[in-house]
């Protein structure tokens, strides 16, 4: 027993998080910086914060992760760390020879109060900048928020560092997809395509951080929005945020800074999302949903009553981010399932409120909590009280399927242990279809793991 | 990547040897903007004390430090799991301005009264070091509140390199030694320290030393308990692995306690035995321990010699680079790869200081690369231009040694197999041999002089 001083009964614990559902700041606005082209992202702090979040992503996405980090010591730490910074910024150009360099703060610079913008334009004014090149940044502090909400402030400063305001060009839409897998990346520039409108994805991952073996080792891959189509988001007529907690942040920035107006949508899981999402296309661009879209959707439907008697009143608990745990619950209610605990470490009335509407709906009420002490410990006490017959959530989550034998299907970040996430999406109808594959697949494995052989069924 | 040019200040961290009449520049704070692949204090002290099973480890700031090292290690227990959950204050921008002492000191008083552990790290974080909260007053506190040790671990992130968190984590373990009852300790006994356990390593050199008649009583830090801790200084003698992380516990304790120690290396044939014998030695009024030493030693090697031949038949002739945290086992490495028939062309280390570095060059071949805290695109540049068939590292060099298209091997703290004693041998050559001669690298497009 893996977990076995957890303890039963739920006590306040208002000073002490055990087992986090939720990573620091400085981590998003890593993961957000590798979804432009041909941009380093750079770390503000001490050594490790850049050797963790490098780690970290490398494990998840195994893939090379390169950033640099300004390497704090104790004399950074008493006199400001602008001297690190702007040693930092010309290293950089000079040896990795970047397009641009995405800067974010950590906890130590931001207590001491480094200014970034007065650093990088005293870099710029010293001539440590290369023509053509650039520097955006974020603040993210790494007591305030999540690593949801380092990505939210990073596309914000993407939006900062690129965006004009411009001609507008009617038949040109910007995406902003949240923190998703490449895989999901991809398959919303698919639909995107197969809706016909054209549109910028950014920060977009896909081709980075799940880029082919190619005999090289390419600090910049192919892949990630370029800047060339960065410096045309404010000219977009409209741009679509997928989740309030990523991606809002950002339109809203781009709608004061160059008036493109936007449509805040949940990320594309499941059926009634993805039913919004491509309303919301087909209503804002003018193009009708296309029938292959309206293909898969049957198919997804198809796949529910096929295999409905395995789903309906199935319990599952889930954990992860905001914006993929709303869709994500409000889908397990469209298959008569019944979300029974909801954990997010990202802050935000809001999230609690949205999940209590989804469920009540259909009559649920599961518990859930989101913020500080919202933590995979929790959910484990959660689940010893009312136990469940399915988890969703990062690889946090093994230890629960081990200890109590729960079906357990991998969804979020991080994702340690298994390989999928960064090619097969889970948005859109085809990733509600792999969602269902998933999902079916670990609860009827467990069926025929303890079936007893008189029960044991070929056909299921 | 291959052309880039290196920085005029990272020069003077490589050595090529032949032209060495200049010193490697080591043990220096990382050049800012280099992507290094090193890590900060907190990282040090996290990963030495963290294996210590019966203890709770709280970090002390916000939650990316204890989210990050949460059970990352494969530190194995027999027994309490206490040490695989992640206990943090999580510290927000509240704390930040009007301090987190207060938190600090509610988070242990839950964390001690609920599972009343053997003794409480805790951590202090880079943060901690800028707001300035007396993190030892409130340990204090707490200890004689409840009557266990309760170890402030002074491992401020920004306060220096990894090699400083080592130290602090030593600095922890050296007040609990001297406070348990070394009663009934026999005289033919050591104490295991730099081994932690991955992979259940610890258990099988603790195996080894039953089998020739030697008494452990701790293991710092794989499978710890603080009582074995407490009563280390009743052994007879330190036995150090990872000396980067433990030489100066050795060094402590010889001081205080007069425990003489001695450097050893569990990985390769060669220095197994060599540590096996040493430890023998040193115990020579009883022969029967190195005659039990020589029996295992003998019928260890014999009963893997066949299955290693075949592996060197497929290994002679490759070519290596190594790139690891502590450069006493970058040592072993090069033994263990050179009796395989595999010459080493680039060893290099995160936190190597000039005496190691010594070391390292009488060890390596003419030519070979010598690195310290290198960046990958140092990495991967003198990796193609030596025509290297396998790397051997951690995490963030896997993934560009598998895009180079060259074998891998993790000898860090991801490794699911032992490396340690003779099956670690064994199990070593075998993985090399899989990744190099994979099948996969007949479908990639790999360079010239490559892999196959």
């Amino acid at each position: 027993m893996l977990l076995r001083h957890t303890k039963k009964e739920v006590a306040d614990r208002k000073a002490l998080t055990i087992n986090p559902a939720k990573t620091c700041q400085p981590i998003g606005a890593m993961y957000a910086a590798l979804g432009i082209n041909g941009c380093l992202p750079h770390s503000h702090g001490s050594q490790g914060c850049c050797a963790y979040h490098r780690s970290s992503l490398t494990r998840h996405y195994k893939e090379p992760v390169m950033a640099g980090t300004s390497s704090f010591t104790e004399g950074a730490s008493v006199f400001g760390g602008q001297a690190n910074l702007v040693q930092a910024i010309n290293n950089i150009f000079t040896i990795y020879n970047p397009e641009i360099i995405a800067v974010h703060t950590t906890c130590l610079s931001e207590t001491i109060g480094d200014d970034l913008p007065q650093i990088i334009s005293k870099a710029e004014e010293d001539g440590k900048v290369p023509e053509g090149k650039k520097i955006i940044y974020a603040s993210t502090p790494s007591y305030v928020g999540s690593h949801i909400t380092g990505f939210s402030n990073m596309v914000e400063g993407i939006v900062k560092g690129f965006a004009k305001p411009g001609i507008k060009i009617s038949d040109l839409y910007n995406v902003i997809p949240g923190w998703v897998e490449p895989s999901d990346m991809a398959e919303i520039k698919r639909i995107m395509s197969v809706m016909k409108i054209n549109s910028i994805m950014f920060p977009d991952t896909s081709g980075v951080m799940n880029a082919p073996q190619t005999g090289k080792h390419e600090f910049f891959p192919k892949g990630g929005t370029s800047s060339q189509d960065l410096s045309k988001t404010g000219s977009a007529a409209h741009t679509f945020a997928l989740g309030s907690w990523a991606s809002k942040g950002a339109a809203n920035l781009l709608s004061k800074t160059a008036q493109v107006p936007f449509s805040v949508c949940d990320i594309p899981i499941g059926l009634k999302a993805t039913d919004r999402f491509l309303m919301e296309l087909a209503r804002i661009s003018g193009n009708e949903i296309s029938s292959e879209l309206e293909f898969e959707r049957g198919q997804v439907a198809d796949i529910i009553t096929d295999m409905h008697q395995y789903l309906y009143g199935k319990k599952v608990a889930l954990w992860g981010d905001p914006d993929q745990l709303i869709p994500l619950t409000e889908f397990l209610t469209d298959l008569d399932m019944v979300p029974a605990h909801i954990v997010t470490g990202t802050p935000g009335k809001a999230f609690e409120k949205r999940i209590m509407e989804i469920c009540s709906e259909k009559g649920i009420t599961p518990n859930v909590k989101c913020g500080a002490q919202a933590d995979m410990y929790l959910m484990h006490q959660w689940i010893l009280n009312e136990p469940v017959d399915l988890l969703i959530g990062n690889t946090y989550g093994k230890y629960m399927s081990r200890d109590m034998n729960i079906p357990f299907v991998r969804h979020g970040f991080p994702i340690y242990d298994r390989i999928g996430h960064s090619y097969f999406p889970t948005v859109g109808y085809r990733g509600a279809m792999r969602l269902l594959e998933l999902m079916l697949s670990a609860i009827m494995n467990k069926l025929d793991r303890e079936a007893p052989e008189e029960g044991f069924e070929l056909v299921m | 990547m291959e052309n880039r040019t290196l920085l005029k200040e990272r020069e003077k961290h490589i050595l090529i040897k032949e032209s060495f009449n200049t010193e490697i520049n080591c043990d220096k704070p990382t050049l800012a903007g280099s992507v290094s692949q090193r890590a900060c204090v907190f990282c040090g002290s996290r990963v030495v004390l963290y294996p210590i099973a019966d203890a709770v480890h709280l970090v002390h700031g916000p939650i990316g430090c204890a989210a990050y090292t949460w059970d990352i290690r494969g530190s194995l227990s027999s027994g309490p799991e206490l040490h695989r959950l992640s206990f943090s204050t999580d510290l927000t921008e509240n704390e930040v301005i009007h301090g987190g002492e207060k938190k600090l000191s509610a988070a242990l008083d839950n964390l001690i009264s609920t599972y009343r552990p053997k003794a409480a790290f805790v951590y202090s974080t880079c943060i901690v070091g800028i707001i300035g909260d007396d993190v030892d007053a409130i340990c204090k506190k707490l200890s004689s509140r409840y009557g266990i040790p309760v170890i402030s671990v002074d491992s401020v992130g920004f306060q220096g390199t990894k090699k400083d968190g080592y130290a602090a984590a030593c600095n922890s373990l050296f007040k609990l030694i001297g406070t348990g009852s070394t009663a009934n300790i026999p005289k033919h006994s050591i104490n295991i320290m730099g081994e932690f356990n991955l992979a259940g390593e610890a258990w099988i050199i603790k195996e080894y030393y039953r089998k020739i008649g030697i008494h452990v009583v701790s293991t710092m830090t794989g499978d710890g308990r603080i009582e074995e801790i407490c009563r280390a200084h009743g052994a007879s003698l330190n036995i150090v692995q990872c000396s980067g992380s433990m030489m100066q516990l050795a060094r402590l304790m010889e001081e205080k306690y007069g425990i003489p120690y001695i450097r050893v290396s569990y990985f390769g044939l060669e220095d197994v035995a060599l540590s096996l014998y040493s430890v023998a030695d040193f115990f020579e009024d009883n022969p029967v321990i190195k005659q039990n030493a020589r029996q295992l030693v003998f019928e260890e090697i014999t009963k893997q010699q066949k299955e290693m031949e075949f592996y060197k038949s497929k290994l002679k002739g490759k070519k290596a680079a190594i790139y690891v945290g502590g450069a006493f086992k970058a040592f072993s490495l090069i033994k263990s790869l050179r009796s395989l028939g595999i010459s080493v062309v680039l060893a290099g280390s995160q936190t190597g200081n000039a005496e190691d570095y010594k070391t390292l060059r009488e060890l390596c071949d003419p030519g070979t690369i010598i690195i310290d805290d290198a960046n990958p695109a140092e990495l991967s540049k003198f990796i193609l231009q030596k025509k290297t068939d396998l790397f051997i590292g951690g995490v963030k060099e896997r993934p560009m040694a598998m895009k180079l298209g060259i074998g891998f091997c993790d000898h860090n703290h991801e490794r699911q197999i032992p490396l340690a004693g003779f099956e670690g041998n064994l199990n070593f050559a075998k993985e090399i041999c899989s990744s190099l001669l994979s099948p996969v690298w007949k479908f990639t497009k790999s360079r010239e002089g490559g892999a196959i």
